[in-house]
C-alpha cells in the first residue's frame, strides 16, 4: 500500500519535471534557438519587472509564450478528456480522435465558419473564437451521444460497434466539410485545411483565453468524476447499486468531454491520439484508479504534446510539420499494438 | 426487509413474472431455485431495481425502491451480479475499496472493513494483483469481498445473488454460502439464486421455487424439496433422503 503511494507519488514528481523541461524546450528551441539561460530570463521578467534587453524577448512573448500555452491546455485537456471517455465508454481503446467527436466538433467548426459568415462579420474579433468553439462544443456533443448509443450493449462497449460508429460519423464530417469547401473561398479553405491537420500555430492570446476559459470548467469538474468513473468500469447496474446517479454522471461525462474536445478542436484543429496515447502510459505507471489518472493525464499529456510540437517546429525548419500529422504517425502504430495485443487477449 | 408485492415483470409483450409475493426476511437465507428460463434473473433484476415491474411493486424496510435516494440505497442493498465487464487494470483491492463509495466512514474504518471482507472471501493474497490477471473464480470472489464490504456491520441490509456459485470451485461454493449464513446471522439477509439443490438444501433457511414466472413453492427446505415437486418442475427423477450429517434434504439424482 505505501510502496504503491510512495511510487505513485514519484510519477507525478518525474511528470510535473518533464512538463517544466518541456516547457523551457518550448519556449527556447524552433527557428531561432534561444539560450535556456535567456528564456528562463524573459520569462522571470514576466514576473518581475526588470530592465533586461534580451534580444529575443519579442520572439518568447509574442509568439512561443502563447503556443506553449496552448499547447499544455490542448495536450492536457485532451489527455484528460480521453481518460474520461475511457472510463464513460468501459473501453481502454476509445479515444476523442477514433471515434469521431473530433471530426463532429470540426464539422461544427466549419459550419460556424463558412455559414455562418455574415453573423461572424458583425462581431467583434475577441468573440470570434467564442463562436467556433460553440459549434466544435456542439458537434462534439451530438457525437459523442451518438458513439454512445450505437456502441452500448450488456457487455460495455463493443469496440467493433464503437469503432465503426466513429469512421461513419468521421466520414459524414468528411463529407461535409469537403461540400463546405466548395461554398467557401479562399481564406476560409486555408482555415479548414489547417483545421483538418491541426497545429498549434494559430495560437494567440485571445485564443488561448478561449481555451482556459473552457478547459478550466472541464480541468474543474471532470476530475470530480474520478469515483464514479471508477464505479462505471464496473458496470452500469454495478455503479448504480454503488450509490452513483449514473444518468447525471454519464451525461456530464459527454458535456464535459465534448466542452475539452470541442475547444482543443476550435483553437488547434486535429490532434489525433493524446488521449489514448497518454492516459494509457499512464495507467501502466499508476494503476487504473482515476484518482491518480486523470491527473496524470494532464500533466503527461500537456508535456508530450509540446515535446510533440518542438519536434514538429525543427524537423523540416524553418518550415513546420502539422502537429496533428505528427501526432498521428507516432499514434497510429501505438494503437495497432494495443489493438493487436488485445486481440490476442481475446478482445476488449 | 425486502418484500415483492403482486411483482409481474413483462418484456417486449411477454409476461415473464406473474404475481410474485413474497418477503425476504432479517436473518435469513432464501434460495431461489428454478429451470433455465423460469424467471430467476428477472426477479433479481426488479428486486435490485435494474428493471422496473408491469406491476405490482418492491419494498425495502417497508418504503418502494424507487423512493430511495439511490446513494442511501447503496447503504442498504448490495448485488453480486453473476459476471463482471471490468476491463481494466485495478488490483484486488482497489476494486474490492470501491464498495465503501456509498459510506462516509473515514478511511481507518473503510480500510479495516475492506481488509476484513478480503479476508472472509480468501483473497488477501490477491489484494496487489491486478484484477484482468485472475482467475474466472477468483474475481468472482473478489466481487464477492467488494458487495460484503459494502454492507459490512450494516444491521438490516440486504444482499441479491445471482449464481454466485457458477465458477467456484467446490471449497469456494461453500465459503461463498456460509458467509451468506455470517450476514444473516448478522441480522442481514441474502438472497441468492443457486442451481444447485442440495446446496440451497443445506445453506438455505427457505427455498423459493420458481417455474415459468410464478412462485410454485415457498418454505424451509423440507418443504420445498420433495421429490415429486422436484420432478414436475425440472423433469427429471429424484429421491430425497435425510443427509447422513446434518438434519437437510440430500437430493439423489
Amino acid at each position: 500500500m505505501d510502496a504503491a503511494r510512495r511510487l505513485r507519488l514519484m510519477v507525478m514528481v518525474l511528470l510535473a519535471a518533464l512538463l517544466v523541461l518541456a516547457v523551457l524546450l518550448s519556449l527556447a528551441l524552433g527557428a531561432v534557438t534561444i539560450p535556456l539561460g535567456d528564456t528562463v530570463l524573459v520569462l522571470v521578467s514576466l514576473i518581475l519587472p526588470m530592465e533586461h534587453a534580451v534580444e529575443a524577448q519579442l520572439i518568447v512573448e509574442q509568439i512561443r509564450l502563447p503556443r506553449t500555452l496552448m499547447g499544455m491546455l490542448v495536450g492536457a485537456t485532451l489527455a484528460l478528456t480521453g481518460a474520461a471517455m475511457q472510463g464513460l465508454f468501459r473501453n481502454p481503446l476509445a479515444d476523442p480522435g477514433l471515434i469521431g467527436v473530433s471530426s463532429g466538433a470540426a464539422l461544427g467548426v466549419a459550419l460556424i465558419l463558412v455559414l455562418g459568415g455574415p453573423w461572424l462579420a458583425m462581431m467583434p474579433d475577441a468573440l470570434l473564437p467564442y463562436a467556433t468553439v460553440l459549434g466544435a462544443f456542439i458537434g462534439g456533443a451530438l457525437t459523442t451521444w451518438l458513439v454512445y448509443r450505437l456502441g452500448q450493449s450488456v457487455q460495455g462497449t463493443s469496440v467493433a460497434n464503437m469503432l465503426l460508429a466513429g469512421i461513419a460519423i468521421a466520414a459524414v464530417s468528411g463529407a461535409f466539410i469537403g461540400l463546405l469547401s466548395y461554398l467557401a473561398d479562399d481564406a476560409m479553405l486555408r482555415t479548414l485545411v489547417f483545421w483538418n491537420m491541426g497545429s498549434l500555430g494559430g495560437a494567440s492570446f485571445e485564443r488561448v483565453g478561449m481555451l482556459a476559459l473552457c478547459c478550466a470548467l472541464v480541468w474543474w469538474r471532470l476530475p470530480r468524476q474520478a469515483k464514479a468513473l471508477n464505479a462505471l468500469l464496473l458496470g452500469e447496474s454495478e455503479a448504480r447499486h454503488l450509490g452513483i446517479e449514473v444518468e447525471r454522471v454519464k451525461r456530464e461525462l459527454v458535456l464535459l468531454t465534448a466542452l475539452g474536445v470541442g475547444a482543443c478542436v476550435a483553437a488547434a484543429g486535429l490532434i489525433g491520439f493524446v488521449g489514448l496515447v497518454v492516459p494509457h502510459l499512464v495507467r501502466l505507471m499508476v494503476g487504473a484508479n482515476h484518482r491518480y489518472v486523470l491527473p496524470a493525464s494532464m500533466l503527461l499529456g500537456a508535456g508530450l504534446l509540446l515535446v510533440a510540437d518542438v519536434a514538429a517546429r525543427l524537423v523540416v525548419a524553418p518550415a513546420e510539420l502539422p502537429l496533428g500529422i505528427l501526432t498521428a504517425l507516432l499514434g497510429a502504430p501505438f494503437f495497432l499494438a494495443l489493438l493487436l495485443r488485445a486481440q490476442r487477449n481475446g478482445g476488449v | 426487509m425486502l418484500e415483492a408485492v403482486d411483482l409481474s415483470c413483462a418484456r417486449s409483450g411477454k409476461t415473464i413474472l406473474s404475481q410474485v409475493n413474497f418477503e425476504l426476511r432479517s436473518g435469513e437465507v432464501l434460495a431461489v431455485l428454478g429451470t433455465n428460463g423460469a424467471g430467476k434473473s428477472t426477479l433479481l433484476g426488479t428486486l435490485a431495481g435494474e428493471l422496473s415491474a408491469s406491476a405490482g411493486q418492491v419494498r425495502l424496510a417497508g418504503r418502494p425502491l424507487a423512493q430511495w435516494p439511490v446513494g442511501e440505497l447503496a447503504t442498504r442493498l448490495a448485488v453480486l451480479p453473476q459476471a463482471s465487464s471490468l476491463a481494466f487494470g485495478f488490483t484486488a483491492e482497489e476494486v474490492v475499496a470501491m464498495s465503501r463509495m456509498p459510506h462516509d466512514t473515514g478511511l481507518l474504518t473503510d480500510r479495516r472493513v475492506v481488509s476484513e471482507a478480503m479476508r472472509a472471501a480468501d483473497v488477501t493474497h490477491l489484494a496487489g494483483r491486478s484484477y484482468l490477471k485472475l482467475s474466472g473464480g477468483e474475481r468472482q470472489r473478489v466481487h464477492l469481498a467488494r458487495v460484503m464490504a459494502q454492507i459490512w456491520e450494516t444491521p438490516g441490509a440486504c444482499l441479491i445473488m445471482d449464481e454466485p456459485t457458477a465458477s467456484l470451485d467446490l471449497a469456494h461454493q461453500q465459503l461463498i454460502l456460509e458467509q451468506a449464513q455470517r450476514i444473516a446471522a448478522g441480522g442481514g439477509a441474502v438472497l441468492v439464486v443457486l442451481h444447485d439443490l442440495n446446496l440451497a438444501a443445506r445453506y438455505a433457511h427457505r427455498i423459493l421455487l420458481l417455474d415459468r414466472g410464478e412462485v410454485v413453492a415457498l418454505g424451509t427446505p423440507w418443504d420445498v424439496l420433495q421429490a415429486e415437486r422436484i420432478g414436475e418442475v425440472f423433469a427429471v427423477a429424484v429421491q430425497v433422503t435425510r443427509h447422513p450429517a446434518q438434519d437437510s434434504p440430500l437430493i439423489i439424482i
